[in-house]
């Protein structure tokens, strides 16, 4: 672990829901640190809580118990605050939707300035400027003037990274980014994946996809039911998993 | 010659009248006749002792036609303005109901003997009684009257010469009152109807100067002219023996000028031997041309009371829509019932109720309230659509533009509420076609729009046919290009 204070640092997170009348531990004392620059995957099977955990780091979601600092603005347990209260927290994470839930209404530009103009009160001119070299650097700028049904799946994951990546954000979030991509996207991701890591950016990322996380992420954290069992350089857990919860992930996803 | 044979008519009605025995046994056969007891006595009203039955001097005088014709005579119930297009249909054998003699009724009706006559008289405020005692006086101001009467063709001339400002009414209460409240200068009206007024509401002058004289007639369908024949032989025996006297002094609307009246037109049936005539036959060559300006004019009025209220009705349902997604438990609770109500009631009612209702409170001009009174209205059904609209923008998109720090106003604002628009436009647009066409409602409140004065039109040449598809032209010309747009902008938003 390097010296500098992390960027992100999950500190025994816990949350439960009622579901038919008792409640049902969603997440079970989750912690987890990450220095700058490094990508993190969170893996296990559907449930396990890989996407409550994103949820809760970028402020969807409340938990019961813990903490969440990003860049040394923290979130507590609680109902998630009014966004108002939030306004320091919100420039600190970037999210990648699984759906990229680009704004139909809005053309590629416009879905990448509108943060910039309506949140951060960059001017006009110089939030195209930030969006034209941020959809550059991902090769999507000759898509700009297009309308996000016009576009394909993998640009539109491309817009939505751009998107979150509008307020430069030191954390940035992706929810199962290989579910829609072939074999040859995934490695082009992982790519730009590690070209934003080498450039400070640190990332967390659910998925399934283990030759991915194998290509892409530093470390890995497996969870299972609500926990995270195992977590470590990727190479050495995906290779020599210690954890019975990760063998049965590794047999499942080979299959 | 002829009165022999009318008297012969007349002889033989009587001996109808008294059936024998072997006559007794049968019903009477049924005299047919429709009028409107809206227009209330002393014509036709309700009978506050029975509801169900009528009474009033055209009941009397209807039942003493059938008397003599050996009939009993049977009511049906039809709206003022459409009792002449009922006769035509042949809905009922007589149409009665201080129906007014005029040149374009007798080209395509069989008219009986004009029974009646009436005078037209101004009634003002008392303060101006000694100002205003003709049109010539009333230049600019506002004159109320019922729409499609002589009345009413006599405020139009007096517009073309006087500039006196003509206002259309649906009903005869309402031009009285109006003019207390000072919305109206003067109401010109038959005196029968200005004397039941001040009866009702006093506080106004009748003018004593005759402004015009007209006639009350009963109205039979053009090929019955034998039943109207022999209804106007009981008439005129009505008339001789003082019975038609006695009826009109029971509901007070006898007097010296009706006993003159009565006894010239005796003397013409004497010395003409038929039917009489009272209307002045100038042409009445009303072409299309002639009514155009009118109806483009009743075109744009709809138009512009249709715009403007579903502005109106957009901003407020979209208020209502957000105060019931983001309000309070106060707030969603006041925004849902005033959903409910305005939904729920028609919107007939509440133009009354703004129009009138409130009159006491705030005098609005007729255009306003009825600006007000559809948009008021429409607000609810849009607030309806935006609502729903504004649910069904995915609860993600919300989060996503959570997550790049907008505040929930900016969420709204640049993420929400334009999605929700291009959903909402649908919808919309069928709204709006349906308020260019509620908006004929308001001619309750005297605003004469393009339904109104085709209905004018159409009296007045007594056919629908023309006028009819001259308006349901003009209706498509102005709704089928906002589907057209309608259809573009979603093309464009990609909806």
């Amino acid at each position: 672990m390097s010296d500098a204070a992390p960027v992100l640092q999950i500190d025994r997170l816990r949350l439960s829901r009622i579901d038919s009348s008792k409640p049902r531990d969603v997440l079970r004392d989750i912690c987890l640190t990450l220095p700058a620059g490094r990508i993190c995957a969170l893996m296990g099977v559907s449930g396990a809580g890989k996407s409550t955990v994103l949820r809760a780091v970028v402020a969807l979601e409340a938990f019961d118990h813990g903490m969440i600092v990003v860049d040394g603005v923290s979130l507590h347990a609680g109902p998630v605050p009014r966004e108002a209260l939030l306004r320091d927290f919100r420039g600190k994470v970037g999210m990648v939707f699984q759906q990229h839930a680009l704004f139909p209404h809005l053309t590629v530009r416009e879905n990448v300035t509108l943060a910039l103009i309506h949140a951060a009160g960059v001017s006009t001119h110089q939030a195209d400027q930030t969006a034209e070299s941020l959809l550059q650097s991902l090769g999507v700028a000759h898509r700009s003037a297009a309308y996000p049904t016009q576009i394909s799946g993998g640009e539109a994951q491309r817009v939505a990274i751009a998107r979150a990546l509008a307020l430069d954000p030191p954390l940035l979030l992706m929810d199962e980014p290989t579910a829609a991509l072939d074999p040859a996207r995934r490695s082009a991701l992982a790519e730009t994946l590690r070209a934003l890591a080498a450039a400070g950016r640190t990332l967390l990322i659910t998925t399934h996809d283990i030759e991915f996380a194998k290509a892409a992420a530093d470390e890995v954290a497996i969870m299972a039911h609500g926990e995270i069992v195992e977590q470590g350089p990727a190479r050495r857990v995906l290779e020599a998993p210690a954890h019975e919860a990760t063998r049965a992930l590794l047999r499942h996803e080979r299959e | 010659m002829r009165r022999g044979l009318l008297l012969l008519t007349v002889l033989g009605i009587a001996a109808c009248g008294s059936p024998g025995p072997a006559e007794q046994s049968r019903p009477p056969a049924v005299l047919r006749w429709g009028g409107d007891a809206e227009g209330g006595a002393p014509f036709v009203e309700a009978d506050p002792g029975n509801p169900a039955k009528v009474r009033g001097f055209d009941v009397d005088l209807v039942e003493a036609i059938a008397n003599g014709l050996g009939r009993r005579a049977q009511f049906t119930q039809v709206a003022w303005a459409s009792i002449e297009q009922s006769v035509a249909r042949g809905d009922f054998d007589v149409g009665m109901s201080g129906l007014e003699d005029r040149a374009e009724l007798r080209a395509r009706f069989a008219v009986s003997l004009p029974y009646y006559e009436f005078r037209e008289v101004l009634a003002v405020r008392p303060a101006d009684s000694l100002r205003v005692r003709s049109l010539a006086d009333l230049a600019g101001k506002r004159v109320a009257t019922l729409g499609s009467t002589m009345a009413y063709r006599l405020l139009l001339e007096a517009q073309q010469q006087h500039r006196v400002v003509p206002v259309s009414y649906d009903d005869d209460v309402h031009p009285y009152t109006d003019l207390l409240e000072g919305r109206v200068d003067a109401v010109l009206l038959d005196h029968v109807i200005a004397e039941r007024a001040l009866r009702r509401t006093p506080g106004f002058i009748i003018q004593p100067a005759v402004v015009a004289r007209g006639h009350y007639v009963a109205v039979f369908p053009h090929e019955r002219a034998a039943l109207r024949d022999s209804a106007d032989a009981v008439l005129i025996a009505r008339m001789r023996d003082g019975t038609l006297a006695t009826i009109f002094r029971s509901w007070g609307v006898w007097d010296d000028e009706q006993a003159t009246y009565q006894r010239q037109l005796l003397a013409r049936v004497d010395s003409a031997g038929g039917v009489v005539d009272t209307t002045s036959h100038e042409a009445a060559a009303t072409s299309v041309l002639a009514y155009a300006p009118s109806l483009l004019r009743a075109a744009a009025i709809t138009l512009g009371i249709s715009v403007a209220a579903m502005v109106l009705a957009v901003l407020l349902g979209g208020a209502i829509a957000a105060g019931r997604i983001y309000g309070n438990a106060l707030a969603r609770g006041l925004l849902t019932t005033y959903v409910e109500v305005v939904r729920g009631t028609p919107v007939l009612l509440q133009l009354f109720v703004l129009y009138y209702g409130l009159s006491a409170f705030v005098k609005l001009p007729a255009l306003l309230a009825a600006i007000l009174g559809l948009g008021l209205n429409y607000a609810a059904y849009e607030s309806e659509i935006y609502r729903s609209a504004l649910q069904a923008v995915p609860r993600l998109q919300l989060e996503a533009a959570r997550t790049l720090g907008l505040s929930e106003w900016q969420v709204f604002r640049l993420v929400r509420g334009p999605q929700a628009f291009r959903l909402a436009l649908a919808p919309m647009t069928n709204d709006f076609v349906a308020l260019l066409k509620d908006s004929s409602l308001v001619s309750v409140i005297t605003v004469v729009e393009l339904t109104k004065q085709t209905a004018i039109y159409a009296t007045n040449v007594g056919s629908w046919l023309v006028p009819g598809l001259l308006c349901a032209t003009l209706y498509l010309v102005l709704s089928l290009p906002l589907s057209r747009l309608a259809r573009r902008l979603e093309a464009r938003w990609h909806v």
